[in-house]
């Protein structure tokens, strides 16, 4: 039994996610591979072959894969993955994006989102925005699987893997990249971040937004925010936390006016501790909250900050 | 131009799910059922699309039980041209979603297929780009603005980090995000038109693909539930308990 682990990358730097992949492939047992798809990629590669339980680090470097567009890869992905027993990718928009196309090309199933690893074949993943958990079982040749980062450690880094250069070339000349437009911050990224601070509609606007800087730097912790403050135009659409968001498991998430909405709890409810900032006693969000202030969050913000 | 727009009739979002005793899955006995929320978005893109004269046909296309043919007369009120419905009493996964509305891409020849980024209770988000596999086109996944270009579609989509452009050759799959567009409400007297517009119905095993799944579920459970803790009086109470209590501070 081999298991192919799709590396998650800026070409540049290798993402923490891969790490928790690779870890949870560990579970399933066997050799692990982790193909780095990429142009100009040494670096990540570098890091690649430090992850432990990796057994063999596989490199396409070729321009067609510089942004990862989902055909060509997929097409890398589905030629050689015919000899494997399991693939892999985290659950991040790359790893959705490309991972059901992967699939498709081997006429077999993906599941999604998977949070534990029962046996080689059984696996158990949320459905319904979290309310339900299913165990499923897989009786195709090749299981193919998106990984929640948030359920899995990393693996460590202290490994030297070899590695293999691919010669494999796949560009379907359907799809090219035009631009992006990222958000940079200098906070932890709200999926790897031990603290989360988030902001509701009850923010009311943009500017609001930065009385959570102030905490978030004393706290080291990531900027978050509901669907509804998205969707309003007070921060980028990376901020979400929820269902069809960002799934996020930190020791501390503080939730600042956001009525606790089930899909915005699907995002956050396995985080260790909550807090709930609501003026409105009723809100949801207290139901799952450890600590809950029943207040004004424009009087208590400022308060919040300075005692820490 | 001919847009291809396969929806899902799901529970309702606003519908706090239960676990049944027995394990097999959730309770759908008398739960308010719906269109899928990406799906309403997908069919107000298209529809938009028209309106714009961009597309001249908007075709709804679910898979499932008869039940289905709701879900398309709400996308029929909301402005589809016309549905097809492709009944089975099968529960499909992904995979079979997509070979069946391959075999209906290849049928229709759409220039485009909207659906849904996630169906919102598999919450797979898969559908897309195994159709797009299967018919090697383009995937624009999770999309938040679609613009057609004369045979091109560039697509804005929403990932992890920010926001990325891409351009696909037509014929073309778009996944639709929640920022796409705010679908509108179906109108009393479009609601009585859509009782007059055509919908189609065919034996999803008439197309030739084999439905059944390899995936099989072993028991669904309810999730380790939380309970609320405690309401704490003011800033310096809540700051005390985080520090020495909980201490994540
Ligand atoms: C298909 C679908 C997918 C979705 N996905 C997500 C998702 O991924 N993530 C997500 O978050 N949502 C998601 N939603 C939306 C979700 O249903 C809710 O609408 C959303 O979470 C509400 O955001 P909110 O809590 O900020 O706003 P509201 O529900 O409007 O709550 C605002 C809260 O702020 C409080 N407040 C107001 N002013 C103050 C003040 N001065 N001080 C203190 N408190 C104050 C109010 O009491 C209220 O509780 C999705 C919905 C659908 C249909
Ligand atoms: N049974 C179905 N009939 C029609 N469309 C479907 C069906 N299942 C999924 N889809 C489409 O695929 C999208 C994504 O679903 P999924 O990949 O299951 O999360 C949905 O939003 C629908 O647009």
């Amino acid at each position: 039994m081999t298991i192919l682990v799709i590396a998650e990358h800026s070409n540049d730097a290798l993402k923490a996610d891969t790490h928790k992949v690779v870890q949870a492939a560990t579970r399933i047992g066997g050799d692990i591979h982790l193909l780095v798809a990429g142009a100009n990629c040494d670096n990540a590669v570098s890091a690649a072959a430090t992850i432990a339980g990796v057994s063999k680090v596989l490199v396409a470097d070729a321009s067609v894969y510089s942004h990862q567009l989902a055909e060509n890869v997929a097409a890398l992905v589905a030629e050689i993955g015919r000899d494997y027993s399991h693939i892999l990718a985290a659950a991040t928009t790359t790893g959705k994006n490309m991972l059901p196309r992967v699939a498709a090309l081997l006429d077999v199933a993906q599941l999604s989102d998977v949070i534990a690893i029962e046996s080689a074949d059984t696996f158990v993943r949320p459905v319904y925005a979290g309310n339900a958990i299913a165990t499923v079982q897989s009786a195709d040749a090749i299981k193919v699987l998106t990984v929640r980062g948030a359920a899995f450690d990393a693996a460590a880094e202290d490994n030297n893997a070899p590695v293999e250069k691919l010669d494999i070339v796949k560009d379907l000349q359907v799809s090219s990249f035009v631009s992006e437009e990222l958000t940079k911050s200098a906070r932890p990224e709200l999926t790897g971040a031990k603290v989360i601070i988030s902001g509701g509609r009850g923010m009311q606007n943009g500017e609001n937004f930065a009385m959570l800087n102030g905490i978030a730097d004393k706290l080291n912790a990531a900027i978050g925010a509901s669907r509804a403050a998205v969707d309003a135009g007070f921060v980028p659409n990376d901020m979400q936390v929820g269902q069809t968001g960002k799934i996020v498991a930190p020791d501390l998430y503080i939730a600042v006016g956001i009525s606790g909405a089930i899909q915005h709890l699907a995002g956050m409810k396995d985080s260790k501790v909550i807090v709930a900032i609501n003026k409105d006693a009723d809100a949801p969000i207290f139901q799952v909250a450890d600590y809950g202030l029943v207040a004004d969050l424009f009087t208590v913000l400022p308060e919040f900050e300075q005692q820490l | 131009m001919k847009i291809l727009v396969p929806v899902k009739r799901v529970i309702d979002y606003n519908v706090k799910v239960r676990v049944k005793a027995d394990q097999t899955g959730v309770d759908l006995a008398n739960v308010k059922m719906a269109l899928n929320p990406f799906c309403e978005i997908a069919v107000e893109e298209a529809v938009r699309l028209k309106e714009a004269g961009v597309a001249t046909e908007v075709v709804a296309v679910s898979i499932g039980a008869k039940a289905v043919q709701e879900q398309l007369r709400t996308a029929l009120a909301l402005g589809a041209d016309r549905a097809i419905h492709l009944e089975t009493e099968h529960n499909l996964d992904s995979l079979q979603v997509a070979k069946l509305l391959a075999k209906l891409v290849e049928e229709e020849q759409p220039k485009l297929v909207i659906l849904g980024k996630q169906a919102i209770d598999s919450d797979n988000n898969q559908t897309g780009q195994m159709l797009a596999a299967l018919t090697g086109m383009g995937q624009g996944t999770f999309a938040s603005k679609v613009v057609v270009d004369g045979d091109k579609v560039q697509v804005t989509r929403e990932i992890d980090g920010g926001l990325q452009t891409v351009e696909l050759s037509l014929p073309a799959v778009v996944s639709t995000d929640l920022r796409l567009n705010e679908p509108r409400y179906a109108s009393l007297p479009n609601i009585m038109k859509a009782k007059k517009k055509p919908l189609d119905v065919k034996a999803a095993d008439s197309l030739g693909v084999n439905l059944d799944s390899k995936v099989s579920t072993l028991k669904v459970t309810a999730p380790p539930s939380r309970k609320g803790g405690v309401i704490v009086e003011s800033v310096a109470e809540l700051v005390e308990k985080l520090k020495h209590e909980a201490k994540v501070i």
